[in-house]
């Protein structure tokens, strides 16, 4: 599905045809510590209730008041239960999937964003994986209410869950071909067939080549 | 199996005997399905069904009349909102997610541009008669919301009335949408730094009138449906989620509320200056659809009161903008009423199309390619009728956004449907996804 998006977009895809944009991926580095507001005693309290700490997260990035901890996805499982556990970080408000296709070996992103009720804190779970190997261990079994989120995202952007109990497409038909929320996944270029007369993608119809 | 029912043709599948079912026809069908020796029925409900709240379908396994399991279906009206953002200015989008969740429109702009607002670090900058009016127009929002979930709630159960009074009240918050953004949904009317354009004139009497007539009419369901012996024997005890299911099922809003539990938003984690406000979390300690039920009732009048502050509010505030001072953000249009409809004020056209031709750059490229979000993403979350909606933005410094996920409540909640009504009857699953009050639109965006 690399083809041009709807309205003969090239490229970037700018719709408006002005400006050149160039999708650059900045990536924002890890931050040092003192992290601020809460953010430090989440740190600690997760290294002092996880020894492999150091081990299982990549990166810890403060950005625009939000934290975010970078998880290796075999640790994820065990970080999530503590989390919720110790931290008492008892809801995830499900998946969100992000896809850089120019990131080499972290092509497609997972980010968890947590609540907890009992110290009214956020802070955020990211995880990286490979497009070639897209797998990554289901929450379900921490967190119950994640399981249409990451039927969603398996949906939206074709990252296998290991261990969800029923990872079915879930927005989409299910015989649907691709994973439209992708970035190599044109916009609205399928073609529509209706009593036997086909329409074609608009990518592909003459008025917008 | 003797004859051909028009209205039930069965056809014998490797799982069993299938029976199609279109309506008029329960006696034969029982006949029928009483001469196989399967206990077990599966049975498909809706996605055309007018009690499932929309286009919802439920896949019920009964044993009589007992759910031993329900699964939902969704997607029937997924529309791509998400993926078509990514191909628009940062400042269209609020025309895609208004569409949304779409009884709760305001709610679903607030919390994008919410987000937007942090990206750009000018959460600080939004005026603050563009704050009040955004809670003013949410709460008043909240009620027209909590009336569609009241009075088609009521309808699916069966009690007509109180669907008239509803919708009646509605009309009146409907009114004053169109009166103030120009449209009755959908109405893109909050934009990334303040709102798309001021009160009209004479709002504020209108909304008081309108806040002194709901009060008086909201009384009509409280009476026929609070403490009504019928309403009581379908809704209390049924649709059961205490706080355990409601934490890791990530449920929000009425529904962990009617666990006695005093989460709200707009009290924990105040946004748009809701810190400024006198009202209530309102709670049950019942956690089944009557206690779903009162607390939505409640909250109308909690409703009615943050918009009375505001409005309060409003009046010391007249002439305040309502947009961010920085011309690189604040949409260079100024609308006004003219003898063709709204449209950009007469002074405005003047300026760019006769004396500046640098204003003229400047309204063009700021429509057309949109103002630059750096790079980075956060997560804004506010207090929906539903529960807590979540923006997951994303942006890589372009005038697009790179990613824009909407945590909806009413997606994640509906998953609370099995919790709530397996082992139960099958008449109760309608009260149960009433009162959890999904809105089709939001769950498939």
């Amino acid at each position: 599905m690399t083809d041009n998006g709807m309205f003969g977009a090239r490229g970037t895809g700018d719709t408006s045809g002005y400006g050149g944009l160039v999708r650059t991926e900045a990536s924002i580095g890890s931050s040092e510590r003192p992290y601020g507001g809460y953010f430090d005693e989440v740190a600690d309290d997760l290294e002092r209730a996880y020894p492999e700490f150091s081990n299982a997260i990549d990166r810890v990035v403060v950005d625009r008041g939000e934290l975010t901890l970078h998880v290796k996805r075999e640790k994820l499982v065990e970080v999530a239960i503590i989390l919720r556990d110790t931290l008492k970080f008892e809801m995830c408000m499900g998946v969100s999937g992000v896809h850089y296709p120019n990131n080499t070996d972290r092509e497609l992103v997972a980010v968890y964003p947590l609540l907890s009720m009992t110290n009214n804190r956020r802070i955020r779970l990211e995880v990286c994986v490979p497009d070639a190997d897209a797998h990554i261990p289901s929450l379900v079994e921490v967190w119950a209410g994640n399981n249409w989120h990451e039927r969603e995202t398996f949906d939206m952007f074709g990252i296998i869950f290991d261990g969800h109990p029923g990872l079915t497409r879930i927005l989409m038909p299910d015989d649907w071909q691709g994973h439209p929320q992708r970035k190599d996944y044109a916009l609205g270029g399928i073609a529509v067939e209706y009593k036997g007369a086909t329409t074609p993608p608009p990518s592909d119809r003459r008025t917008y080549r | 199996m003797t004859t051909f029912d028009p209205y039930a043709p069965s056809r014998d599948t490797t799982e069993g005997t299938v029976f199609s079912v279109t309506g008029g026809d329960w006696d034969s069908l029982i006949q029928e399905i009483g001469s196989t020796k399967e206990e077990r029925v599966v049975v498909n409900m809706g996605p055309q069904h007018p009690s499932t709240h929309g286009v919802l379908r439920l896949i019920l396994e009964l044993e009589g009349e007992t759910v031993t399991e329900v699964r939902c279906g969704i997607g029937y009206l997924h529309t791509g909102i998400e993926k078509n953002i990514e191909f628009r200015n940062w400042t269209q989008g609020t025309t895609f997610v208004t569409r949304m969740d779409y009884l709760a429109p305001l709610f679903n702009e607030t919390a994008y541009c919410l987000a937007i607002e942090k990206l750009l670090g000018i959460t600080d900058d939004v005026p603050e008669r563009a704050s009040v009016i955004r809670v003013m127009m949410m709460e008043l929002n909240r009620i027209s919301s909590h009336m569609v979930a009241l009075g088609t709630g009521a309808l699916e159960l069966g009690a007509i009335t109180p669907m008239f009074f509803a919708f009646r009240e509605r009309e009146i918050v409907l009114d004053l949408f169109e009166m103030i953004a120009g449209l009755r949904m959908n109405m893109a009317y909050i934009r990334p730094g303040g709102v798309q354009q001021d009160l009209p004139e004479g709002a504020i009497p209108k909304i008081r009138s309108a806040v002194k007539l709901m009060r008086r009419n909201f009384k009509d369901n409280t009476t026929l449906l609070v403490g009504n012996s019928i309403w009581l024997k379908r809704t209390q005890g049924i649709g059961y989620l205490d706080l355990a299911g409601a934490t890791t099922l990530g449920i929000t809003g009425p529904v962990l509320r009617s666990t006695g539990l005093p989460w709200d938003l707009r009290k924990v984690q105040p946004y748009c200056g809701y810190e400024n406000y006198k009202f209530d979390v309102i709670t049950a300690d019942t956690c089944d659809v009557y206690g779903r039920f009162l607390i939505r009732i409640d909250e109308l009048e909690q409703s009615l009161r943050i918009i009375e502050q505001a409005l309060d509010k409003l009046e010391k505030l007249e002439g305040a903008p309502v947009m961010v001072a920085d011309k690189k953000i604040a949409w260079p249009a100024q609308l006004a009423l003219g003898g063709d409809g709204l449209g950009n004020s007469l002074n405005h056209i003047r300026e760019i199309m006769g004396t500046s031709m640098e204003s003229l750059i400047h309204h063009f490229k700021l429509v057309t390619e949109g103002f630059h979000v750096p790079a980075g993403q956060v997560y804004v979350a506010v207090e929906s009728p539903r529960g807590e909606i979540g923006a997951h933005v994303v942006s890589d410094g372009g005038t697009r956004p790179y990613r824009v996920h909407f945590r909806e409540p009413s997606f994640n909640n509906l998953q609370a449907t099995s919790a709530m009504s397996e082992g139960g009857m099958i008449a109760d699953i309608i009260g149960a996804v009433a009162s959890i009050d999904p809105v089709m639109g939001g769950v498939d965006r």
